[in-house]
């Protein structure tokens, strides 16, 4: 028996017998790699103050992320990179001149309560640095909502504090925006190369297109979301985003500006948050677009993106059981 | 829990009420009050305290009459009795702390839709004698007092930096605890808090396998 059992050399395992080379933090490491442009474009632009910022938040979120699993007895996995990404995408959404403490507790949240209450990455129900940004948000508004004036240059340490584009689109409307960068072409290219008043890391569209290109070259990211995504906010923009002409808004402004391009491309997407199923993935995005649309037309505050993709982050299990694919050769359920 | 018997352990019914079937970190039940009066720990401990009331009151009420109500017709009996007791707290802290009754008279009126409060009229006093109703409200009513001023001390401590209306730390405060979102925080965390050390440290036989 115990030959014939060698002879043979018969292994029996469990299905899945092929399996790929991603690995959970391949991708989380690769995602992180795609948002080393907008990283460094923040840099560039916000200064010395906005890398300290970023590198607090990974920090902060590897270290909480690690002390939890510590003080739980649980399987310490910091190496595989998504603490790591929920720490950059944070940072990368704070703006540049925030106090040291702000990245802290908000990493904390991020990583503690979001994700690992709800029993660790793939289990959490929201965006873990979406839910750190929104508490820090709610908790300390004005700190918040200061918005340091881009400067080009590393060395200086006092911005100026400013207005975003979209602040000013809410507060002042749209001539008071072209005023100030000039002309539409020069706004546009404004937006494009980031340079403007924002997020540390979202400002710059060239820099998150960059990232997005690579996320869909590897095949991380499908269209579904980002698509769908930008496609309902522009459809949303051109529609309704004039004051008291249907069909004269620019799209493009508001496509470009605030956190949409992060939001559809990096956030949105996010494995875990997000429907599985694409057809759903396509009414996630459409929703996630809509929101933020209707809060930054009829909200209270300028930029929506946050809120939109955490509300539909709710809605996520619900899409996936409407979407759910039939079950091949499996007879229709009869009614009593 | 059904104790009927002549010797009840009266201390066993009060720890029952604080850690066994604590109303809000146990039962999850009465949530909506725990969140939404317990901003800072005055509003927390008064509703607190009203409601150790209202338990105790309902508890020795329905215990008294628990003889004379058809047991068709139990529920309304109940509910009138509590809406009584709930009445006579409502006017007494209307007339004797008006400003805070200001701010959490709606949530003292709820009182009446209590579940925790109707289930302990149910379940114990309308089946025990008066002593033990009374001591099992009181417990009761201790529990839900321990929880809300826990939480409430937390969340002004935390979203407003002070402590029964005076500051102690200096420093920007978390404004989101003393909103409703925060409540949730708090709630849940401490929630989770007291069942850890309950069942680490206050169970520990059944935590000997682990």
């Amino acid at each position: 028996m115990e030959k014939l059992k060698k002879d043979h050399q018969l292994t029996l395992s469990v299905s899945p017998h092929v399996r790929s080379e991603e690995t959970t933090s391949r991708i989380m490491w690769s995602v992180s790699a795609s948002l080393l442009p907008a990283t460094v474009m923040g840099a560039y632009f916000f200064g010395p103050k906005a890398v300290l910022n970023v590198a607090l938040c990974i920090i902060a979120s590897i270290l909480s992320e690690f002390l939890y699993q510590k003080g739980t007895d649980r399987k310490i996995t910091v190496n595989d990179g998504s603490a790591f990404l929920t720490g950059l995408l944070l940072g990368l959404n704070l703006p540049p001149t925030v106090p040291f403490y702000i990245p802290i507790v908000g990493s904390v949240v991020a990583v503690v309560i979001t994700k690992q209450l709800f029993g660790g990455l793939g289990y959490n129900v929201f965006n873990p640095a979406l839910i750190g940004r929104a508490f820090l948000l709610i908790s300390f508004p004005k700190l918040m909502t200061i918005w340091a004036e881009p400067t080009a240059a590393f060395i200086k340490l006092d911005a100026k504090t400013t207005a975003t584009p979209l602040g000013i689109l809410k507060e002042e409307g749209v001539a008071k925006l072209l005023e100030m960068f000039g002309d539409n072409s020069n706004l546009y290219l404004q937006l494009l190369s980031g340079h403007r008043a924002g997020s540390i890391g979202e400002t710059s569209a060239i820099a998150l297109l960059l990232g997005a290109a690579f996320l869909f070259y590897r095949g991380y990211i499908t269209w579904h979301i980002p698509v769908s995504f930008l496609g309902t906010a522009g459809l949303m923009a051109w529609a309704f985003g004039a004051k008291g002409a249907f069909f004269a808004g620019d799209p493009i402004v508001h496509l470009l500006s605030g956190g949409m391009l992060l939001g559809a491309f990096f956030m949105a997407t996010d494995y875990v948050t997000c429907p599985s199923v694409k057809a759903g993935q396509i009414l996630f995005g459409a929703g996630c677009g809509f929101l933020t649309m209707l809060i930054r037309l009829k909200g209270g505050y300028p930029e929506g993106v946050m809120f939109a993709i955490l509300i539909m982050n709710c809605f996520s299990p619900l899409i996936d059981r409407g979407f759910k694919t039939k079950v091949f050769g499996a007879k229709k359920e009869v009614k009593k | 829990m059904a104790n009927t018997a002549d010797t009840v352990n009266y201390l066993d019914l009060i720890k029952n009420g604080i850690i066994k079937e604590n109303t809000i970190f146990k039962l999850a039940l009465s949530l909506c009050p725990s969140i939404a009066v317990t901003n800072n720990l005055k509003n927390g401990v008064l509703m607190g305290v009203a409601v150790l009331f209202v338990q105790t009151m309902v508890n020795i009420t329905i215990s008294v009459l628990r003889k004379f109500i058809h047991p068709k017709v139990r529920l309304p009996i109940f509910m009138l009795v509590i809406s009584g007791w709930v009445t006579i707290a409502d006017m007494s802290m209307a007339a004797f702390v008006p400003d805070i009754y200001k701010q959490m008279g709606l949530y003292i009126q709820l009182i009446v839709a209590f579940a925790s409060i109707l289930a302990r009229a149910e379940m114990f006093a309308s089946k025990n004698k008066i002593a033990p109703s009374m001591v099992d409200g009181i417990g009761m009513g201790l529990g839900f007092l321990f929880a809300l001023t826990v939480i409430s001390f937390f969340r002004e401590l935390i979203g407003k930096g002070s402590v029964w209306g005076y500051a102690i730390i200096n420093a920007k405060p978390l404004l989101i605890m003393i909103l409703p979102a925060g409540g949730f925080f708090a709630v849940g965390i401490l929630m989770a808090l007291f069942n850890w050390i309950d069942i680490r440290y206050l169970k520990k036989s059944a935590t000997a396998s682990h």
